[in-house]
């Protein structure tokens, strides 16, 4: 505030950082807004498919033990030691104002539904082929959990910094652009009025000094 | 091309095996530590990796420098003793760090 030099120049600086401040803020208030909107619904969904994942897992487990009550823990093993079955992930990105989010593509390495189960049917329970198929039937939704909450946490986080900027903005940087502004116009109008005053009074010893006036 | 990982208890992640994903089965969270650190060091190779929650409570520190980041995504599962609800309360937490308070 003291440093601030009153002159026309620097006022005409500080109404174009002011104009700029306002503009900044109006638009950031509404990248905010946007992001809150899309943030609620990535929210909601993922709350959704949490429960469903984590009620499926639950179940595919429950299954799982199952199947480890009636088999040796050995041939357990042995029956799931060697996948059939294996996952590529393809990652591509979407933009969400400005926010790139994962989009998860997964390709197994071959199609058939029936290679889940990498082991001969002779030798375990059915019950493990139950416990498979509730895996396998769940994992499509773990793997939209996943894109789903990561795009959550990125959207948080640049939702918190627009928000600290917005508020960086109004309640900080505006308001002091407006005090300075205040400042130096008082400031100049001060000046005029002095010199104002100055005038006229060198005007009066003029005059007295011409015409011999007394008061 | 990427990867997916499971991380958990042997009991856990043995199902996740047979579905072609890659697992690493843990005894503790100390050894879960070296292992998030052994294959999220670099230019890893996994998107998504999936730990089961009750390993989350002592590693929460290390889940959380991949917060920020696009890859790898730390997703929690609950575990076979089932659901431990430190999944909900990350989404709590990203609402909570994104609106300043707790609306849900």
């Amino acid at each position: 505030m003291a440093t601030i030099t009153p002159t026309r120049m620097v006022l005409n600086q500080m109404k174009g950082r002011l104009k700029t401040a306002s503009r900044g803020h109006k638009l950031l208030k509404d990248k905010r807004d946007e992001l809150m909107r899309q943030f609620m619904d990535v929210v909601r969904r993922n709350k959704e498919l949490r429960t469903k994942v984590e009620q499926g897992l639950t179940e595919a487990f429950g299954a799982l033990s199952v199947a480890s009550a009636v088999m040796s823990p050995e041939m357990l093993e042995q029956a799931l030691l060697y996948p059939r079955q294996s996952v590529a992930l393809n990652v591509s990105f979407k933009n969400i104002m400005s926010v790139n989010v994962p989009v998860y593509d997964f390709r197994t390495k071959t199609a058939e539904e029936g290679d889940i189960f990498p082991y001969g049917l002779a030798q375990t329970s059915g019950e493990l082929d139950d416990a498979m198929t509730a895996l396998s039937g769940v994992f499509e939704d773990m793997l939209e959990l996943a894109q789903v909450e990561k795009t959550m946490q990125l959207l948080a986080q640049e939702i918190e910094k627009t928000r600290r900027r917005v508020n960086a903005l109004e309640y900080v940087m505006i308001p002091d652009l407006q005090k300075n502004i205040k400042y130096i116009s008082m400031k100049l109008e001060e000046n005029e009025n002095s010199t104002k005053v100055r005038l006229m009074k060198v005007k009066e010893m003029v005059l007295q000094d011409a015409h011999h006036y007394k008061y | 091309m990427y990867k997916i990982g499971v991380m958990g208890g042997r009991e856990t992640v043995m199902g996740f095996k047979a579905l072609g994903l890659d697992v690493f089965p843990v005894d503790n969270a100390d050894e879960a530590r070296h292992t998030l650190r052994r294959i999220t060091s670099g230019e890893s190779e996994y998107a998504i990796l999936y730990l089961e929650e009750n390993l989350a409570a002592e590693l929460s520190h290390e889940i959380d420098r991949f917060k920020d980041s696009p890859a790898p995504a730390i997703i929690l599962i609950p575990g076979r003793d089932g659901t431990l609800g430190l999944g909900q309360s990350a989404l709590r937490s990203a609402v909570e760090r994104a609106v300043g308070s707790n609306i849900l």
